[in-house]
């Protein structure tokens, strides 16, 4: 009875040499779609490595840009890698307590309610694409004051703050809760057992967190154009200034006619490529490390 | 009991009386609540910053602004529909050709891909969403345009020419086809490990019945995986939409500007965010100036409303599912 229904001919009566074929297209278009994923990365690191290791030198980071381009001196992009500095610098001065503050408050005090209506706060802001947040600081600060330095930072901090938010609370829920009952049991009042007992847990995470946020705002070319972006050539490390920035000078190297000015922006790119790329390991390896770790406190 | 026993008679020892406000629990709770409190009013002050700046634009133009062709900082006129037309055509276009890579990649890593694989290509399409835009665009404007340019608009324009899309390809480098692809690449690692992660949270039951009924992988994919997981998907696809609205650098370096309407894909156009972005330096006017802030504004409504519905679909669909969208963000 049964086995009628497993002869070769019935099999195919059932169309399975057919739902075989379509099953091995499918999984071909699955693999496909990742060796191209990893081809695309492949070929951008590529390109950038090729065109900009050439340019690359000990000059591109200690010597300013010439004022006029027709001189042959040799030149860096020195007041770019000060300003980012300066920038990224005073962006995660700003983001990375309050993004503490706010994850803090959203894991241990607030009620559900009000965390899932900061949560979706958050989320927006996250989604706010970062030319708008630069016309939003250009607004608030540089209309009438001129551009500064302090109002990039700003920018930089509002794409910043949502990120380390976000990876604080990721772990701050991670953390035992027997942790926090243990402290409180001993008579520790709430705020010290959230500050020297769960903060201390979560440092990893912050850590990796903050590095990952200051990789992405280290790139970031639009929050910068309203508000940091009409610079002199001098280094500069005077906030109140607007100064240069490694992304603004890539975009504004690649849309001069001079193919000199061509391979300083793939230099810088390089540069700046190098940097995301380390920092995003260097994340990666925090993260694992700081996640057995906590595994095994558990 | 009287109430003299419950004052402490050594100041060093605190009696246990059940809840005691400290004062450093309500400082902790003040500044903690005060900082979750900006991270809200900030949003609500970006909103009301971004519609006070356009309200000269507002003014001038009304709402015939979102359907009025021009771009003409001599006579003044301003109009944000060719904008709104590029911004649509290079979005939608992206999200087409990104969705099913980024499908085919979650599928790869969460089904396919041998455990060596795993790991190491999930790091590599992550890395590919750290690499910051300014840097893709100029990769844009001198490998991937002239490679367009030269070898793939001219053969997509001779097979497919009858569409009006593949017109004929403009001798420039920059093209809307251009930005499609600079698109395309800097949203899919957002949407594939979006949907690797609702992927991973398919209850392993659930696979293993269908194919234990002798589905074929595919089968189990399209009928047990897909479904399941269909909200957290239309979410991840709205965030992705969400993302190439707003994306300004890259595509303003790569799309070649220009004010008008065409279904050409091979020649020049701008989008609402690469617009602003090109304008940086040349805005003097303050009706200009307000007139961007106007394209910022429509940009930032299109963009809350994409991550609104996502949140939504998240909240009331996926949830259920118990599928979070936590990581939704870049990195």
């Amino acid at each position: 009875m049964s086995a009628h229904s497993l002869t070769k001919a019935s099999l195919r009566a059932e169309g399975l040499p057919r739902r075989r074929a379509v099953n091995r297209m499918m999984e071909s278009l699955a693999w496909l779609a990742a060796a191209v994923a990893v081809a695309i990365l492949g070929v951008v690191v590529y390109s950038v490595a090729r065109r900009g290791a050439p340019a690359l030198s000990l000059d591109l980071i200690t010597k300013t840009p010439a004022s006029f381009s027709l001189t042959p001196v040799k030149q860096g992009l020195a007041n770019a890698f000060a300003g980012t500095l300066v920038l990224v610098g005073l962006a995660t001065a700003m983001a990375l307590p309050s993004g503490i503050l706010v994850a803090v408050y959203l894991t241990e005090f607030a009620r559900p309610a009000i965390r899932s209506a900061v949560g979706l706060a958050l989320d927006l802001l996250n989604g706010v694409p970062a030319i708008v947040i630069g016309i939003f600081v250009f607004g608030l600060f540089v209309v009438g004051h001129g551009q500064s330095a302090l109002a990039g930072s700003f920018a930089l901090a509002c794409l910043m703050l949502p990120l380390v938010a976000r990876a604080t609370m990721e772990v701050l829920v991670l953390v035992p809760s027997s942790l926090r009952e243990a402290g409180l049991a001993l008579g520790v009042p709430r705020w010290r057992t959230t500050l020297s007992i769960v903060l201390p847990q979560t440092i990893g995470g912050i850590v990796t967190g903050t590095v990952l946020a200051v990789a992405r705002v280290a790139g970031e070319t639009a929050p910068l154009l309203f508000t940091s972006s009409l610079v002199g050539t001098k280094v500069s490390w005077n906030p109140q200034h607007a100064l240069q920035s490694v992304p603004v000078a890539i975009f504004e190297l690649a849309e001069s006619p001079d193919p000199q000015d061509h391979a300083r922006a793939w230099a810088a790119a390089l540069v700046l490529l190098l940097f995301i790329l380390f920092a995003s390991l260097a994340a990666r390896w925090l993260a694992t490390r700081s996640r057995s770790r906590m595994g095994a406190s558990r | 009991m009287s109430a003299a026993d419950l004052t402490p008679t050594e100041p060093t020892r605190r009696p246990f009386t059940g809840r005691r406000v400290h004062f450093g629990d309500l400082a902790l709770q003040l500044v903690a609540g005060t900082a979750a409190a900006g991270a809200v009013a900030l949003v609500g002050l970006i909103v009301w910053k971004v519609i006070d700046g356009a309200r000269p634009a507002i003014d001038n133009y009304g709402l015939g602004f979102v359907t009025h062709i021009a771009w003409d900082p001599v006579k003044n006129v301003y109009g944000a529909a060719s904008f709104l037309f590029g911004t649509a055509i290079t979005s939608l276009f992206a999200l087409a050709l990104a969705a099913p890579l980024a499908l085919g990649i979650a599928l790869f890593l969460t089904e396919l891909a041998p455990r060596v694989l795993r790991a190491p290509v999930t790091a590599l399409v992550e890395t590919l969403a750290a690499i910051p835009s300014v840097v893709i665009g100029l990769w844009g404007i001198f490998v991937l345009g002239p490679v367009l340019r030269d070898h793939v608009e001219p053969a997509l324009h001779d097979t497919l020419g009858f569409i009006p899309l593949f017109g004929t390809p403009s001798s420039a480098g920059p093209s809307v086809f251009t930005a499609i692809v600079v698109l395309t690449i800097m949203i899919l690692p957002i949407v594939s490990s979006i949907c690797r992660e609702l992927f991973l949270s398919v209850p392993r039951e659930l696979k293993e019945g269908a194919l234990a009924l002798g589905t074929t992988r595919w089968e189990m994919v399209r009928g047990v995986v897909f479904p399941y997981a269909r909200g957290g998907i239309a979410a991840a696809l709205i965030l992705g939409l969400g993302r190439a609205l707003g994306e300004a650098i890259a595509v303003t370096q790569v799309i070649g500007g220009g004010v008008f309407i065409h279904w050409n894909l091979f020649e020049g156009g701008d989008t609402l965010a690469s617009k602003i972005a090109a304008s940086y330096q040349g805005a003097d006017s303050n009706v200009q100036v307000s007139a961007l802030v106007y394209l910022a504004l429509i940009l930032l409504v299109f963009s809350l409303l994409m991550n609104v519905a996502a949140q939504w679909i998240v909240r009331h669909v996926a949830r259920r599912q118990g599928v979070g969208l936590d990581r939704a963000g870049p990195g």
